[in-house]
């Protein structure tokens, strides 16, 4: 069928573990936006899931590390850390093993994809499911790029990295939603977690809503490092989001920081721009 | 080619390699139950399983969340660390901010302090 949905928010794990100390102020409306996302992904009826997340060493480290992976299995595993600290109770999650191996076929014609027929989720896609599928029921292909351990992969590879994910939706019979997660500025796992830089997070999602490849792809590693934190590495996810609706708009639903979750609470929508979509709306 | 994990590294005598074989231990740790059943057993056996420094086991040894953060161990997989051995997180992030004045900067890796560890949201 086609890609039939496309959005972007945050990730970070204070999101469960530390929701109660965030300012309900700002907290309520951050999780209405995530209703209203979950909302939007419901009525685009996909039959699976792609999650591009940033994954922090749960399951590739630098002994071995793939620039991009895709996960191929029936069923994954999660959360790695500790349940009782993300407050997300540790469960199975369903995959979609003959679906990944036709969009991997399909990615590698312009990417050189890592598979993995095992993965456990962390945070990075945890938290997005407990907000988007909080009943862990639609099939998941978890998605990697790497943004922890330099050398990272180019801002222009990660935009053509969404390009190819969206070529092999709109060639395989299903309906596929995607779903990008990352941080945009944050300092996160250091002293200055809570350090958020929102005009930074506003000028990127500005880019990312017009969809404007060159302005997004033109950040360098040094100036995303001094001006939105070693976490700011994560818009890879993002971009690629953004690649996979090339020649289409976006709009976001909400943008503000929240220093306890250690970033800005985001949510962002892509216009798919498919046939799909409009048979769904 | 192991310098290309840190992108600035003054770690002295213990070089990339330890740190590299330090942040190994945590990640088997923080993935592996068998690991930590392991580490809860016999802390020292599985220590004598890595080749690290004297420097970098006495912090795993001790529990020194914020030496093993100026040491150079990637913020992350400090973090899913730090939760497994029971700090909270206003424990875990004064940690990190006590050995950046006692011991100063990060030696390594990405996770660098900024604006001398102020702020911050606790």
């Amino acid at each position: 069928m086609s890609l039939v949905f496309a959005g972007i928010m945050s990730h970070g794990p204070g999101m469960t573990a530390r929701a109660d100390r965030a300012d309900p102020a700002v907290r309520e409306p951050f999780y209405a936006a995530l209703g209203r996302l979950r909302g939007a992904l419901e009525q685009s009826r996909p039959d699976a899931l792609i999650v591009i997340a940033a994954e922090h060493f749960a399951n590739f480290f630098m002994n071995n590390m793939p620039a991009y992976a895709i996960g191929m299995a029936d069923e994954y595993e999660g959360p790695i850390e500790d349940p009782e600290w993300l407050r997300i109770p540790r469960r199975t999650i369903p995959g979609a093993s003959d679906l990944s191996r036709r969009i991997i076929e399909k990615v590698m014609e312009k990417v050189d994809v890592a598979y993995a027929e095992e993965w456990k989720f962390d945070h990075g896609i945890m938290v997005p499911l407990n907000f988007l599928t909080p009943r862990f029921d639609l099939p998941v292909i978890p998605a990697n790029i790497n943004c922890q351990g330099p050398p990272l992969t180019p801002l222009t590879r990660a935009y053509e990295f969404g390009r190819a994910i969206r070529a092999a939706c709109d060639a395989v019979p299903e309906r596929v939603a995607l779903v990008g997660t990352g941080g945009i500025s944050h300092w996160p796992a250091t002293p200055n977690s809570g350090k958020i830089n929102v005009e930074w997070d506003r000028e990127f999602l500005e880019r990312w809503t017009r969809n404007d490849r060159d302005a997004l792809t033109s950040y360098t590693d040094a100036e995303t490092l001094r001006d939105a934190g070693q976490g700011g590495f994560e818009i890879r996810t993002l971009t690629a989001v953004a690649g996979a609706c090339e020649g289409h708009q976006g709009d976001v639903w909400f943008c503000e920081p929240i220093p306890i979750f250690a970033t800005s609470g985001f949510v962002a929508v892509m216009d798919v721009g498919s046939a799909a979509e409009a048979k769904a709306a | 080619m192991l310098n290309l994990l840190n992108s600035s590294v003054a770690s002295g005598f213990a070089g990339t390699m330890s740190l590299y074989t330090l942040q190994k231990l945590f990640y088997e740790l923080n993935r592996d139950p068998g690991v930590q059943e392991a580490f809860t057993a016999d802390r020292e056996a599985l220590l004598a399983r890595y080749r690290l420094s004297e420097e970098e086991a006495d912090a795993v040894r001790s529990d020194d969340i914020g030496k093993l953060y100026i040491l150079g161990v990637n913020g992350q997989i400090l973090m899913h660390f730090a939760a497994w051995r029971g700090f909270a997180w206003d424990e875990y992030i004064q940690a990190m901010k006590d050995a950046l004045a006692e011991h100063g900067q990060v030696r390594a890796g990405i996770y660098a302090a900024v604006d001398g560890g102020e702020g911050g949201a606790l």
